[in-house]
């Protein structure tokens, strides 16, 4: 038996074979090679690998959907060996003694070149199908997978620790957990495995070795820990704990359609948090009854170049229509710390948690907050949208997003594109100056929303990606629970709601403290929603009492 | 040497799919040079970018020509394909 321990960051129990997560980096860059025999060797290979991949997605599109769509990818097979389009590869690497890589992306533009210049549509468009099959050749050359998981099967994906532009581009249906080397609670691996409800298990270190790809691995959430060829006592365990997650899963499954009330009446909204469109389908598959934190980072960390005002507009539009008149909270771009975007420029700094991030970033550049702005506006007309500016430390900050609002409206108003005027803005307490000025900032907004991750980073001067701070970084310090009811006082004062959308909100022991403290609404993992609706269900709200907010 | 004229009917004109399907039936006759020519601008059958990289559309009149060892077989094959495909 190997045993390893790390901590769990996301519950859950289940076994599947460990497969290590590798680099995707698809940039070609021209190299000598001098045994040019091996290269050709090379090309071969991966010109078979192409074939092979084409003709399998051939056979599977004939019995899917037909003869025609199947041709296409015959077609593409015939592409990758096409006698000219090989020669001019083979040729450019004997000339130039250069890596088959090269060779292959300079071919395939050459040959979509030829495509693109000639007169008819059709002939035109087939220069992507060209780029298409260069880029199929380049990958395996590479070892560049698509959809990052080069597996038939659903594995545990093994990393030191993976950025959000990693995670996006992973195909999630193939994944069963997360294992990695380094990463926190905090860090994205750990937020991903709860939203889509899967276990994850970080910190392993050194002891998880990249030659266990491929091994059956046991892996528990909860204790954080990770097993291979378990002893049968572990075995026993670890399937006990499956079957009692089989039967609590069943159970959570009859609180859908309940309402998220405490025995003694006081009602809490449960939403969710979610970071592309694609969560929506675990928002409501959970009967989760809003989205509490949609992170519009994701249009900016898939993208290349900033995304286009219409680009993110459908996206916004997809979620506020996907959810029927239920609020969506879309808190704006909050990029710079721990999450780059390359074509931003941003300079390197010290400190990026206390540099230019977030409402920052888009106070100093309002063409791209003005880009989103317009996009949130005109997705306003499809469905209930709130807006929501991150890392907020001054009332003038909140002044001037609300004038960037206006000016936008009067636009869409000249333009004649509908939107609602009414729609909600609000601002996440995550900075302890915002707790200070809490008063003040109630009057200018609609809601407050405490991002528990930051305002513990913040206020107790912890780094929330630091993998080795332990127990100095405690959301539950009582310094965090005081400044969370300090918000809330003031916004009960100022007559608006407050909730929570950091990861404390699915935290269920806390449950009793944010109900005294008086908090109305808990956005959480699409996955946490029911068993915190069974809690609150369970909960008298009059008997809690605020101490854990003692020292 | 054995050769045909054919004035394409399909809407499309030589496209990707029949151009492939050409190519592949091209192939199976390795002993025999199989070309496809419209205006000055000759290819072989089997190359398929090329072929297609000739533009040819409806109404456009090509030549196919073979020749080679079992070019009888390959003329006769390549008339069959035009006739139903193109």
């Amino acid at each position: 038996m190997i045993l390893m321990q790390g901590k769990g960051v996301s519950k859950g129990v289940v076994k599947g074979p460990l497969y290590f997560f590798r680099r995707q980096d698809t940039t070609v860059v021209k190299t000598t090679v001098n045994d040019q025999s091996a290269e050709q060797d090379r090309l071969q290979q991966a010109q078979d690998k192409a074939i092979a991949q084409l003709e399998a997605l051939a056979e599977r599109c004939r019995e899917d959907a037909g003869d025609e769509s199947a041709v296409l990818f015959e077609t593409h097979a015939m592409f990758v060996e096409d006698e000219d389009f090989v020669e001019c590869i083979q040729s450019t690497m004997e000339e130039e003694n250069c890596n088959a890589e090269y060779a292959v992306q300079t071919a395939g533009e050459q040959f979509a070149a030829m495509f693109a210049a000639m007169d008819d549509a059709y002939m035109q468009a087939r220069a992507a199908d060209i780029r298409d099959v260069a880029r199929r050749i380049l990958n395996n050359l590479m070892g560049v997978v698509e959809g990052g998981i080069d597996s038939d099967e659903p594995v545990i994906v093994a990393a030191d620790d993976l950025a959000p532009s990693e995670t996006i581009q992973l195909d999630k249906s193939k994944i069963l957990g997360f294992v990695t080397q380094g990463g926190s609670g905090n860090s994205h691996t750990a937020i991903l495995a709860r939203t889509m409800g899967i276990p994850a298990v970080c910190g392993l270190g050194d002891a998880l070795k990249a030659d266990y790809s491929g091994r059956l691995a046991y892996v528990d959430g909860e204790t954080g820990s990770v097993v291979l060829e378990p002893d049968e006592l572990t075995l026993a365990t670890m399937r006990e704990k499956y079957a009692r997650q089989q039967e609590m899963n069943a159970l959570y499954q009859t609180m859908k359609g309940q309402e998220d009330v405490t025995l003694d009446g006081k009602k809490v909204n449960v939403y969710c948090n979610i970071g592309s469109p694609e969560d929506v389908a675990a928002v409501l598959s959970n009967d989760g009854q809003g989205i509490g934190l949609f992170r519009s980072e994701f249009l900016y960390l898939a993208a290349d170049d900033y995304p286009s005002e219409d680009t993110q507009f459908e996206a916004y539009k997809s979620v506020a229509a996907a959810m029927d008149g239920k609020r969506v909270i879309i808190r704006t771009l909050d990029i710079g710390a721990d999450k780059q975007v390359a074509y931003f420029d941003m300079k390197k700094e010290e400190n990026p948690a206390l540099g230019v991030r977030a409402i920052r970033i888009c106070l100093n550049r309002p063409e791209v907050f003005r880009a989103q702005l317009r996009a949130l506006y005109r997705a306003s007309a499809y469905g209930k949208i709130a807006i929501m500016f991150p890392m907020i430390t001054s009332v003038w900050e909140v002044r001037e997003c609300k004038r960037a609002c206006q000016k936008v409206m009067a636009e869409l108003e000249k333009e004649g594109i509908p939107f609602n005027k009414d729609t909600e803005i609000g601002v996440m307490i995550e900075t302890p100056a915002s707790v200070f000025v809490a008063e003040e900032l109630a009057r200018e907004v609609d809601f407050f929303s405490v991002g528990t991750n930051d305002l513990t980073q913040y206020t107790l001067a912890c780094d929330r990606q630091a993998n080795d701070l332990g127990k100095f970084f405690d959301p539950h310090h009582p310094a965090v629970l005081r400044a969370l009811k300090m918000a809330a006082d003031a916004a009960h004062k100022a007559g608006i709601w407050i909730g929570i959308c950091g990861e404390l909100g699915a935290d269920v022991s806390m449950l009793p403290t944010f109900l005294a403290i008086g908090i109305d609404e808990l956005s959480v993992s699409p996955s946490a929603v029911l068993p915190l609706r069974a809690a609150i269900r369970k909960s008298i709200a009059k008997t809690c009492t605020l101490e854990a907010l003692e020292c | 040497m054995k050769t045909f004229e054919y004035t394409i009917t399909d809407a499309l004109g030589i496209h990707a799919r029949p151009a492939g399907l050409l190519a592949k039936e091209a192939k199976a006759f390795a002993d025999t040079v199989i070309t496809v020519a419209k205006g000055g601008n000759a290819v072989k059958a089997s190359q398929l970018m090329k072929l297609m990289s000739l533009g040819v559309k409806q109404g456009d009149v090509v030549t196919v020509t073979a020749d080679g060892a079992n070019e009888d077989a390959a003329i006769a094959a390549m008339e069959a394909f035009f006739k139903a495909n193109l």
